[in-house]
């Protein structure tokens, strides 16, 4: 028991660190900067080590939960699950964590804000490490938009470049849209099953809502990994330094969605629908991005797209969901992972060293950076899938549950076979076309890069190997749980070192290998071709662009019909507003036909009764009478406004006759102030003295001005004439002095029972009279500053 | 407006509003009065004050900037809510404390203290947006 605790504290911390290292690394950078990178690294790998202890109980078929309680009145856990999937993924997020922080300080050396670029890049891989291991659906999401925001601040690091702030937007929309999608799905999900624990799904597939969950998630996943149409936002992401990519293509973000769609397919996959839209969807995406990739001659650029081509490979995968098809998932993941952050680091240390990222102007490197060029060729043997490498692997198992099947798996082995064929040919074109040939003058005179560097391509590249000789190994440790998790039941592992030269698997990976030298071979001539073809799409980033503008534009003409500027058409919409909101109810809840009954107009004269008033009340009606003659007859805007006052003040003291001497009290004051605060608006705005408006606008006004004054006397009416329900006022009289110590109601509601709001309504108060006396400065200042412009 | 008589009396006029306003302010628990009020009677005060001598003679008497006050009641308003951590009851608990003086029992409040805030919030608002306008007018 106490060692079981002991591990649950341990995920948390897992979960935690990353983010505390987050918050420290400007600090380690200020007073330790060039150990920053060995410094952080620390983190990771501690974390990297703490995981692998895992790796045995897994095995056996272990499954470690724990919980936090998170929102416990709701029943809401903050659960984190380590099965084989999703340890899988933490591994490989923080072991190559660990090389990229190791890497990123010495790329990014001597930049002035590369404290803040690690602080980033840490919460980015805690963000992620929390995803993979959340087992809520709701904790999920929090990780999931945590990745979506972290990766922005990466995308958009160099943020005094244009195209780098546009790619960050642009990966945010597209991200966000999937995070609301899988909010949505999340929330469908804890409704048909009853819980937010993944690991509590039932299979999902008969529920009634099952397409629209399915939908959710699929928009969810499909933007996060890029699938094809919500691909264009990745090679844009491309603005980040090369550390960002190295991490972001490999192991992190964007292989959330792939993770999402692993983790949910035992809850919804097997249906025809699943398999159809994963594999139309990543087979269109696989082709699109391999020959994508093909078309540019930036090497970054060539790697993002076989990202997304990947991406659409491990789609297809999922969405086969055969037991050969889960076991290549996870071979193709780690082996994926490994070849594709070593050939970033690779490219970063070329850009680095040499000065360019060109492919047509980069050649010979092999004697100037011979590790490098070492990592590079083991890294491109994976990608390429040549035997004794990861990458074969993943495309013996891809090959070989497929090629007896049905036409579809026939279909898909055909795709499999040319995404697969172009993907080596980029290999190939990344680690060798650099590295031998004639030597070429770069930008820069290129030499090795420093340790820091290397460490990164040297290490994922032999681990490719490594990984693929310790076949057995490898199988039970890391394939069998991981491809169980997927699967839902137990999976073997059929890895062996034997190359079985009968069977169609291995003969299908000799097409592919054929394939693919001769697209190396061909390489330049294809570029030429698919850039002709290119020029006459219309992409998806215009699209976007477009639709991007058009929300301004429409942002626009919503504003200018809406907001038009002038106040007396605002004031004209409000009460016309609240004159409907009188008389509908009053009209069809019946309450006129109450008051007033139409059988009843027969005798009208009887219903009219002298009230029963005495003189000084006479007086006083009286005098609010001639208050309104007044308003109505002055010539004058002043005299209007006091005239004003003298009926405002008329019915403060008809409150103050009838036993409301609170109402009365304010009403008073009120009165007297905006009489003084109206005359004085009135000199401020420099109006006529005399109201000028066509008798149109006084009609209108004047007939609002009456439907509404009648609709309120209506309403009070119908009020006053139904029983009054005293629970409230006896509630408060009866507990007033002996709770609140205090005999005046209005006063114990206001500061007391409902003190909460009332310092709401005065900050409003507060907030308001700010927002008044701003309008009012900037009307000052703007004459002055034209004043003087005129003067200057 | 400005005329002697007005000048004149204005003073006598705005003292009596003042300490006026104090006293509904503070009996407004029991009889009617309360802070919002009080503040609109001290506002009235001010903007007749700003009316006989001018605004810059009204700022100058009431020495502080009116929207300062206005920020400070809010925050007394909020503070005396947080009183309630002390007695580990929820926000806004009201506390009372009973001052013997002799004969007089002088009570002291959590919501005395609030009702003030609300006092300095509602004058610090409403006197400021009436000078502002005024200074628009003079200059």
């Amino acid at each position: 028991m106490g060692r079981d605790l002991e591990l649950n504290a341990g995920i948390a911390l897992v979960a935690i660190a990353p983010f505390i290292a987050a918050l420290l690394a400007p600090l380690v950078h200020r007073f330790a900067a060039p150990a920053t990178g060995w410094l952080l690294a620390l983190v990771p790998a501690a974390i990297f080590l703490f995981l692998l202890q895992f790796l045995g109980p897994v095995s056996n078929g272990e499954v470690i939960a724990t919980a936090i309680d998170w929102v416990p009145a709701y029943g809401l856990k903050l659960s984190f699950l380590v099965d084989g999937l999703s340890l899988t993924f933490a591994l490989t997020i923080s072991g190559i964590g660990a090389l990229i922080v190791l890497y990123a300080p010495a790329y990014l050396k001597g930049h002035h804000h590369l404290g803040r670029f690690m602080g980033f890049m840490l919460a980015f891989m805690g963000a992620m490490l929390g995803l993979v291991l959340a087992d809520s659906l709701l904790a999920l999401f929090g990780f999931w938009e945590l990745t979506s925001v972290t990766s922005f601040l990466l995308i958009g690091f160099d943020h005094s470049r244009q195209a780098a702030r546009r790619a960050a937007i642009q990966a945010l929309v597209i991200t966000n849209i999937g995070g609301m999608a899988l909010l949505v799905g999340a929330i469908l999900v804890r409704q048909l099953s009853g819980s937010w624990e993944i690991s509590a799904l039932g299979n999902l597939t008969g529920e009634p809502l099952y397409g629209l969950v399915l939908a959710c998630f699929l928009v969810a996943a499909f933007t996060k990994s890029a699938q094809v149409p919500f691909h264009f936002w990745l090679p844009n992401a491309m603005e980040a330094p090369t550390p960002v990519s190295a991490f972001l293509h490999s192991a992190t973000m964007v292989q959330a969605g792939v993770y999402l769609l692993a983790r949910l397919s035992p809850a919804l996959g097997g249906t025809a629908a699943w398999s159809t839209i994963l594999l139309v969807f990543g087979g269109a995406t696989l082709i699109w991005g391999a020959l994508g990739a093909l078309k540019q001659t930036d090497l970054k650029q060539m790697l993002a797209q076989t990202t997304i081509a990947s991406l659409g490979l491990l789609v297809m995968l999922i969405g086969l969901g055969s037991e050969t098809a889960t076991a290549a998932v996870i071979v193709y993941f780690v082996a994926h992972a490994f070849y594709k952050a070593a050939l970033f680091m690779v490219v970063g240390a070329i850009d680095h060293e040499a000065g360019t990222r060109d492919i047509t102007a980069l050649g010979g490197l092999a004697d100037r950076m011979p590790l490098t060029f070492i990592g590079a060729a083991m890294a491109a043997l994976s990608m390429f899938g040549l035997p004794f490498t990861l990458g074969f692997f993943a495309k013996e198992e891809i090959y070989a549950g497929l090629s007896d099947g049905p036409w579809q798996d026939i279909f898909a082995l055909a795709v499999l076979v040319a995404g697969n064929a172009l993907l080596g040919a980029v290999g190939l074109l990344v680690a060798i076309k650099p590295f031998l040939g004639a030597e070429v003058t770069t930008p820069k005179a290129a030499h090795e890069a420093p340790i820091a560097m290397l460490a990164g391509p040297l290490v994922l590249g032999a681990a490719g190997i490594v990984a693929a000789v310790m076949t057995d190994w490898f199988g039970a440790s890391v394939l069998e749980p991981g491809a169980t998790a997927i699967m839902g039941e137990p999976v073997k592992s059929h890895l062996t070192l034997f190359i079985d030269l009968s069977s169609i698997a291995f003969w299908l990976s000799v097409l592919t290998w054929g394939l693919a030298v001769l697209v190396y071979q061909q390489a330049a001539m294809i570029r030429t071709l698919l850039r002709r073809a290119g020029a006459l799409l219309w992409t998806a980033d215009q699209v976007f662009d477009a639709v991007m503008f058009g929300l301004i534009r429409f942002a626009g003409a919503v504003t200018r019909a809406l907001h038009h500027g002038r106040l007396e058409l605002y004031l004209v919409t409000v009460f016309a507003m609240l004159a409907l909101a009188l008389f509908v109810p009053l009209l069809a809840l019946g309450g006129i036909d109450a008051l007033l009954p139409l059988s009843d107009l027969g005798d009208w004269s009887a219903r009219l009764v002298w009230p029963d008033l005495q003189p000084y009340e006479w007086a006083v009606a009286l005098l609010a009478v001639i208050g309104l003659g007044a308003v109505l007859v002055a010539r004058n805007r002043l005299v209007a406004i006091v005239s004003l006052g003298i009926q405002g003040t008329a019915v403060a003291l008809i409150f103050l006759l009838f036993g409301a001497p609170d109402l009365a009290f304010t009403q008073f004051m009120v009165e007297v102030l905006s009489v003084v605060i109206l005359a004085l608006v009135m000199t401020r705005l420099r109006l006529d003295e005399h109201d000028h408006r066509p008798f149109e606008d006084l009609a209108r006004d004047g007939t609002l001005a009456i439907v509404c004054g009648a609709g309120v006397s209506l309403a009070l009416m119908v009020v006053l004439s139904g029983t009054l329900d005293t629970t409230l006022s006896d509630f408060f009289t009866a507990t007033s002095v002996p709770i609140a110590h205090g005999a005046n109601i209005v006063n114990v509601i206001l500061v007391d029972y409902r003190g909460f709001d009332t310092l709401g309504e005065i900050s409003v108060v507060m907030g308001a009279g700010i927002a008044i006396l701003a309008l009012l400065r900037r009307r000052k200042t703007a004459p002055a500053k034209r004043a003087r412009k005129a003067a200057s | 407006m400005n005329t002697v008589i007005f000048r004149t009396i204005a003073p006598l006029i705005v003292a009596i509003m003042l300490v006026f306003s104090v006293y509904v302010c503070l009996r407004g628990h029991n009889e009617p009065g309360g802070g919002f009020i009080g503040g609109l009677i001290a506002a009235s005060a001010l903007a007749i004050w700003s009316v006989a001598a001018g605004v810059e003679a009204a700022r100058k008497a009431l020495r502080v900037d009116p929207l300062a006050l206005a920020g400070a009641g809010v925050f007394a308003a909020a503070l005396s809510g947080l009183a309630s951590i002390f007695t580990n009851s929820p926000f806004m608990t009201s506390i009372w404390l009973y001052l013997d003086l002799g004969e007089e029992t002088v009570p002291f409040s959590t919501p005395m203290v609030f009702d003030i805030g609300v006092y300095f919030v509602v004058f610090g608002t409403i006197s400021s947006i009436a000078l502002a306008l005024q200074s628009g007018e003079e200059s």
